[in-house]
């Protein structure tokens, strides 16, 4: 009785702990679940879509939403896309930076280096909403993170778009979103059939981008998640093992004196 | 308390005794008889000694790489999660541990309430533990604002305008705590000098809190006074060492999974949001530990009521010693206190569920209800108790239920059932 009082309480405070998340994202349609590669314990990125997501965010996302936190030379670490390095010294030699001051005291524009962080669309915050209507592109470096449903809330909103329900009126420059919060965004669907043309072969559709880009800014906002979950897996194992010696040291010690332990 | 001299064997370790008896402390401490019933609610004292300094170690070496800055702080946690060579295991187990550190407070709490630990001769050390566990909260707190993410700078808003409810000198002392006119970067470094200074105060009152344990010595699951050493007793190490030890290696797995594998979940998306202060989020809740006391300040329709209820609520605990008028320490003998005392765990679970809620509607209604509940325990339903409870019988040692032999029928049956209640 009273074990399954307590087992009561325990599922009551795991719920409620559950529950709240479920309400913070509040008022929207279930989510699109995908069965994410990186999800699980062993969960690993697919590389291939990784370079893809990058071709989707540079050719398509890279216009008005920036990667601030990320470096050049982050594409060519492990565990992320895995350019090679002359790969990512191609890439990052594509943008200009401002550097300097030199020995005469200017500023002056040279190709990005692997040591540079991603270039931003915009100079900063004000005229990225200047120029999208008065709503500010959110830098993607972390975005998964920063919404509740994470890769798949990405994925939907890029999934989600659609002619809106009878009688609701939309204003200029908004649009109609199923897993949008409050269903209104102000970014147009950014995705079309082939508006990539991916190296690899792959068909460029709108799911096939969706995922891509989403395992993309999964990486982004978790750069060190392969690392996280391979460490992950042998503390817990070492712990195991561990736990399990040290359970039958306590028995052995507790022997002497003849008391339960 | 072990009571025979200690001399050391070697010379030179009683030349150094002699002058500063550290090594008397180590064998205090090694034979401290411990009463060899303790259950394994007992090991979280251990378990929380560990979590402590695991919060030290990893926040010294997440100081050395952060940087105190409304323009900075964000993008510095960043580069720790990114740049630094296992920055982000480090930044996860401080901030999982945070979280690990509230379970365990929470279930030694509720340990002591069960088992009566907080009664005469104990009140001091409940009152030291109560002290560390309102640093605690004062703690995860201003941790929690320094990543200077929305749900930092909103909640920090939040909680700092909470003492502007104070009548005439509420909006000098806000002004004053945040260092200007709104929550901004005279806020944020001081709530990093203070977010690093308070750990070691809190070390500080753990050293107090033992060694005002090591006085009486420890409460046990039947709560009776024990003769010290003795038959009930075991010395400290091995028995106890090695049983903390197991409890705490099933502890580390669970932390090691939130870890590893799920090391967001109790926190808040919006707190990867950087910072902003024209946008409000939808909802501002505290981290999962704080929502009980967040529930009993929105419960009361009045803001200065409201902050009064919700340290009372604290208060009422600290004083708990002093509320509680039985006798008999633990509950396994207290069949009527036994339903009250589950009744205040979901009302607890309760008040933790509403205040993750918006506070409207049925939710403000069942809040209201838990409020009042809860100061009802401790008011009403405590004091009274103490009076009208008939408790069942004593036993005279430890030994005795376990090895069954009582010469009353009565108590050898209560003493089975005791068994299989372990």
């Amino acid at each position: 009785m009273r074990n399954s009082l307590k087992l009561a309480f325990f599922f009551i405070l795991f719920s409620s702990l559950f529950f709240s998340k479920v309400q913070a994202a509040g008022e929207q349609n279930d989510l699109l679940e995908v069965d994410w590669s990186f999800k699980s314990f062993f969960g690993k990125f697919d590389r291939a879509s990784l370079q893809r997501g990058y071709q989707v965010y540079t050719e398509v996302c890279a216009s008005c939403h920036s990667l601030k936190h990320l470096s050049y030379r982050n594409l060519a670490e492990k565990g992320g896309p895995e350019f090679t390095e002359l790969e990512a010294k191609a890439i990052a030699s594509n943008f200009e930076v401002t550097d300097g001051p030199n020995s005469d005291g200017e500023m002056f524009e040279r190709p990005a280096k692997l040591s540079d962080k991603f270039v931003m669309p915009y100079a900063n915050v004000q005229e990225a909403i200047a120029a999208n209507g008065g709503a500010y592109p959110p830098d993607m470096s972390v975005l998964v993170k920063a919404r509740s449903g994470g890769a798949n809330y990405i994925y939907s909103v890029l999934m989600g778009y659609d002619e809106p329900p009878a009688g609701m009126e939309l204003d200029d420059g908004v649009y109609y979103n199923k897993y949008m919060y409050g269903n209104k965004i102000k970014m147009a669907s950014p995705l079309d059939d082939d508006i990539v043309e991916y190296s690899d072969g792959t068909k460029a559709t709108v799911d096939q981008m969706a995922k891509d880009v989403t395992t993309f800014l999964q990486w982004t906002a978790e750069p060190h998640l392969e690392a996280r979950h391979k460490l992950g897996f042998r503390v817990i194992i070492y712990l195991s093992v561990l736990t399990i010696l040290v359970y039958f040291s306590m028995k052995k010690i507790w022997s002497r004196i003849e008391t339960k332990v | 308390m072990s009571d025979h001299e200690y001399t050391p064997k070697s010379k030179v370790g009683k030349w150094f005794n002699d002058r500063l008896p550290l090594l008397t402390l180590a064998n205090h401490l090694t034979d401290y008889p411990t009463p060899k019933n303790l259950n394994y609610w007992w090991t979280f004292g251990g378990i929380l000694t560990f979590c402590l300094i695991t919060q030290i170690i990893t926040g010294i070496v997440l100081g050395m790489h952060y940087v105190a800055h409304a323009d900075l702080a964000f993008q510095s946690v960043e580069h720790i999660m990114r740049d630094v060579n296992y920055g982000w295991l480090i930044r996860y187990v401080h901030a999982n541990g945070a979280s690990m550190f509230f379970l365990a407070v929470y279930i030694h709490i509720f340990r002591s309430l069960y088992y009566g630990s907080y009664k005469s001769p104990r009140e001091v050390i409940w009152i030291i533990g109560m002290l560390i566990y309102f640093l605690m909260m004062a703690t995860a707190f201003m941790g929690y604002v320094l990543p200077w993410g929305q749900m930092s700078f909103w909640g920090a808003t939040v909680i700092t305008n909470l003492f502007s409810a104070i009548p005439l000198v509420g909006e000098s002392i806000t002004n004053w705590l945040w260092g200007g006119y709104s929550v901004d970067n005279p806020t944020l470094t001081r709530f990093f000098s203070l977010h690093y200074l308070f750990p070691f105060l809190i070390l500080g009152l753990v050293v107090l809190h033992i060694w005002a344990l090591h006085v009486p010595g420890n409460n046990n699951p039947i709560g009776i006074d024990i003769k010290k050493p003795s038959k009930d007793t075991v010395p400290f190490h091995p028995y106890i060492v090695i049983k903390d030890a197991f409890a705490l290696l099933i502890f580390l797995l669970i932390f090691a999974f939130f870890v590893f594998f799920s090391p967001n979940i109790l926190g808040h998306a919006d707190n990867y949001i950087e910072a902003n202060p024209l946008v409000t989020p939808a909802h501002i809740v505290p981290e999962w530990y704080l929502l009980p006391f967040y529930a009993i300040l929105r419960s009361v329709p009045d803001k200065l009521l409201g902050v009064i209820a919700m340290f009372a609520a604290i208060f009422v605990l600290v004083i708990l010693p002093w509320l509680d008028t039985s006798k008999v320490r633990s509950t396994v003998f207290r069949p009527i206190y036994k339903q009250f005392y589950w009744f205040l765990v979901a009302d607890v679970l309760i008040l933790g569920y509403v205040g993750a809620m918006p506070a409207e509607g049925i939710y403000l209604l069942i809040a209201r209800v838990a409020t009042a509940y809860y100061f009802a325990h401790f008011l009403l339903i405590l004091p009274f108790l103490g009076f009208k409870e008939k408790t069942t019988p004593l036993p005279l040692s430890i030994t005795e239920p376990i090895l069954g032999g009582s010469p009353d029928m009565a108590m050898a049956r209560d003493n089975s059932n005791y068994k299989e209640k372990l």
